[in-house]
């Protein structure tokens, strides 16, 4: 049975945290993710879990000491944000590259400077390469659900990989919303127990983990990493059907909303696309065909499953919380219309950078992108490809 | 779009309006509806200015913006009507409801030309006189259920004992004085 | 390119998972002996045993018999550090080049 609740983004969180009762949670505070470790720092402090909390002195160490869990043989979790993931950088590839499943609450928010606390995606946008599958979650249901799911796809032992749960900080993250929880037993069923295939308190059969690898096995073993995110697809497929059977949400490598008949689409991630399917209910009502694409699995890209729901559109928008800067667009443009190129003709893409540093996203200006669209299709014609939406231009 | 009531609180820094936010978005959660109840976070500094928000909707609410158009605004320091626009984008078929010992007529001058409904309650004296203490939150929080009609005044007085029960078990002087406090404000509040 | 012995042919497919090693004391394996420029060479009969060189070695790479005497190095792992040759006070260690 279902638990109605009302809980903000991370308190649903630190719920599914102690509701899968991991070995070991090492963390360091950061706004807006510090509610995490916060939390769940007490309900270790209460024992209602069994899990050894370390309260480290970095967020290097948090990941460096999940890392250290990991190998051991543990289950280890950790969240964090911005300048704190940044912090983490050298780490995240050695998780990844040892195949070591930890779970991460990646609360999104700006990176600094200048200095701000709020929600935009340049920091998880900036570890898109860090070999991490990274998943991303429109309310705190989402949070809450993917979080319990990342555990099953990374632990799988065709994966064997780390996963980010990636959400919008504040917005997500301190929001109190309406929420449907799992029981306890119900989630600690779904993830299993964890039965590593190798770990390296295994004493009957010796291992080392991390070995010197030089130009002679370097590249073999990047190549086998990329082949191995590339695959996990299918079991993010099989996790969400098995998701579906227990609580009846559906999930998949991302949400089609109206993308049926859709002309004009926009491709999004996280919080903003709730905003954006209210835009699309107001254009549907005037008989105007919108739809929107929500990216729930960023990390692996699914390419060849985007390029099909979008091949229909005669305009998209694909909106970017974080910039490349670069002149060629934000991260998600560049990978969606690079997905595009060469498998589907006439589809007229541009780009917005929105919401940077906790800008906020009002349903008047996904307006302003679903009109330009529109406007793209009467005339044939692409103004603009880069485009800000909500900055003050002079 | 779907039919969402929304609110809009300004207090200060320590005043509880995060709170109220949420306790108002609880409440509604406890008649069967679908809420968000949230601050505009910043450098929250005791006594500055801030704002919080509160939706209320039969149906699952996706927009996540702040609240530009309330349905109410609800101010917890009258001081605030000298330095912020708490009427900016109120919906004039709504209302503002001021904890003021001042009259709706005597507010109206300071809510740069307001057309919708004026209420004020003096949450003040009825949080000093029934909690013992200057917490307008409480009062605040039956008047603009009162005002906005989200649920009966029962359903509410059963809610909040309820909630406050289970929060001050051991305190039972506290859930008295709140509501005590609730009470009296149902029936206070001025302009309706 | 490859330099000296060792010759890798494991395709990516045949590569463990984070290039993981699935045994213990594989350093073994690697044989560093050819890397000298100079060898140690044993005098027995100016050797004491006092077992100084042996605590040195910072290769293992002179072993200790059943007897607990040493007999010379293990010529396989040595790489001509000649840390034994600078301790031993009995001048039982000379060197030669390799």
């Amino acid at each position: 049975m279902a638990i109605r609740d009302k809980l903000s983004g991370n308190e649903a969180v630190s719920i599914a945290m102690k509701q899968i009762n991991p070995d070991v949670v090492a963390a360091y505070p950061i706004t807006p993710s510090t509610e995490v470790p916060q939390y769940f720092s007490q309900y270790a402090a209460d024992g209602l879990v069994d899990t050894e909390f370390v309260a480290v002195e970095s967020e290097h160490s948090a990941m460096s000491a999940c890392i250290g869990a990991q190998a051991a043989g543990g289950r280890s979790m950790t969240a964090t944000s911005a300048q704190g993931l940044a912090l983490m950088w050298e780490m995240l590839y050695i998780a990844s590259s040892y195949r070591l499943p930890i779970t991460m609450a990646t609360i999104n928010r700006a990176l600094s400077g200048p200095i701000n606390i709020h929600c935009d995606h340049s920091d998880s946008m900036g570890a898109r390469d860090s070999g991490w599958i990274q998943i991303y979650s429109e309310n705190n249901q989402e949070a809450y659900d993917n979080f319990i799911q990342a555990v099953r796809i990374g632990e799988h032992p065709d994966v064997m990989l780390p996963v980010m749960d990636c959400f919008d900080g504040f917005i997500t993250s301190h929001k109190v919303e309406n929420i449907l929880l799992m029981e306890d037993e119900e989630v600690k069923k779904f993830v299993g127990k964890y039965n590593p295939p190798y770990h390296l308190m295994d004493k009957a059969n010796p291992m080392s983990m991390g070995p010197l690898s030089l130009p002679m096995y370097y590249f073999e073993s990047k190549r086998q990493q990329a082949e191995v995110m590339k695959n996990c697809i299918k079991v993010i497929e099989e996790v969400a059907a098995d998701f579906e059977k227990v609580t009846g949400r559906k999930y998949g490598l991302f949400e089609e909303y109206k993308m049926d008949d859709a002309e004009v689409a926009i491709v999004i991630i996280n919080s903003t696309a709730g905003t954006a399917k209210e835009v699309v209910d107001k254009l549907r009502s005037q008989g105007v065909k919108a739809g929107l694409l929500k990216i729930r699995v960023y990390r692996p890209f699914p390419v060849e499953q985007i390029v099909k729901a979008l091949s229909g559109c005669k305009a998209i928008a694909v909106m970017d919380r974080a910039d490349s800067m670069n002149g060629a667009g934000g991260p998600l443009f560049t990978d969606v219309t690079s997905a595009m190129y060469g498998r589907v003709e006439g589809v007229k893409a541009i780009n917005y950078i929105y919401g940077l540093g906790g800008r906020d996203v009002k349903v008047d200006d996904i307006e302003v992108v679903y009109n330009e669209l529109l406007e793209i299709v009467k005339t044939g014609k692409v103004k603009e490809v880069f485009n800000y939406l909500g900055v003050r231009e002079g | 779009m779907s039919k969402v009531v929304e609110v809009r609180w300004h207090g200060r820094g320590g005043q509880g309006a995060k709170t109220a936010s949420e306790l108002l978005a609880a409440a509604a959660f406890n008649t069967g509806k679908y809420v968000q109840g949230f601050p505009e976070y910043g450098p929250e500094r005791m006594g500055a200015p801030i704002a919080a928000f509160t939706r209320i909707s039969d149906e699952q609410i996706r927009i996540h913006s702040n609240i530009y158009e309330p349905n109410f605004v609800v101010v917890i320091d009258e001081t605030l009507l000298d330095c912020v626009n708490v009427t900016a984008g109120l919906k004039e078929d709504g209302a503002i409801i001021v904890n003021t010992s001042k009259t709706p007529d005597e507010i109206k001058p300071s809510l740069e030309g307001y057309k919708g409904k004026v209420c004020t309650i003096d949450a003040r004296t009825i949080a000093e006189e029934c909690i013992g203490r200057n917490i307008p939150n409480t009062p605040m929080l039956a008047a603009i259920i009162k005002v906005s009609g989200v649920m009966s005044d029962d359903e509410f007085f059963n809610d909040m004992e309820d909630s406050l029960k289970k929060k001050f078990a051991n305190k039972p002087q506290v859930i008295d004085g709140n509501m005590k406090a609730i009470k009296r404000a149902v029936s206070e509040v001025n302009g309706i | 390119m490859n330099i000296g012995k060792t010759v890798a042919t494991q395709t990516w497919q045949e590569m463990t998972h984070g290039s993981h090693v699935f045994k213990a004391g594989s350093a073994a394996e690697f044989q560093t002996g050819d890397w000298r420029s100079h060898k140690p060479v044993w005098i027995s009969e100016k050797c004491k045993q006092c077992m100084l060189c042996v605590l040195v070695c910072p290769d293992s790479s002179i072993p200790v018999n059943a007897e607990g005497n040493i007999e010379g190095f293990d010529y396989d792992y040595c790489k001509g550090c000649l840390v034994c040759k600078a301790i031993c006070p009995f001048k039982a260690i000379e060197s030669e080049e390799a």
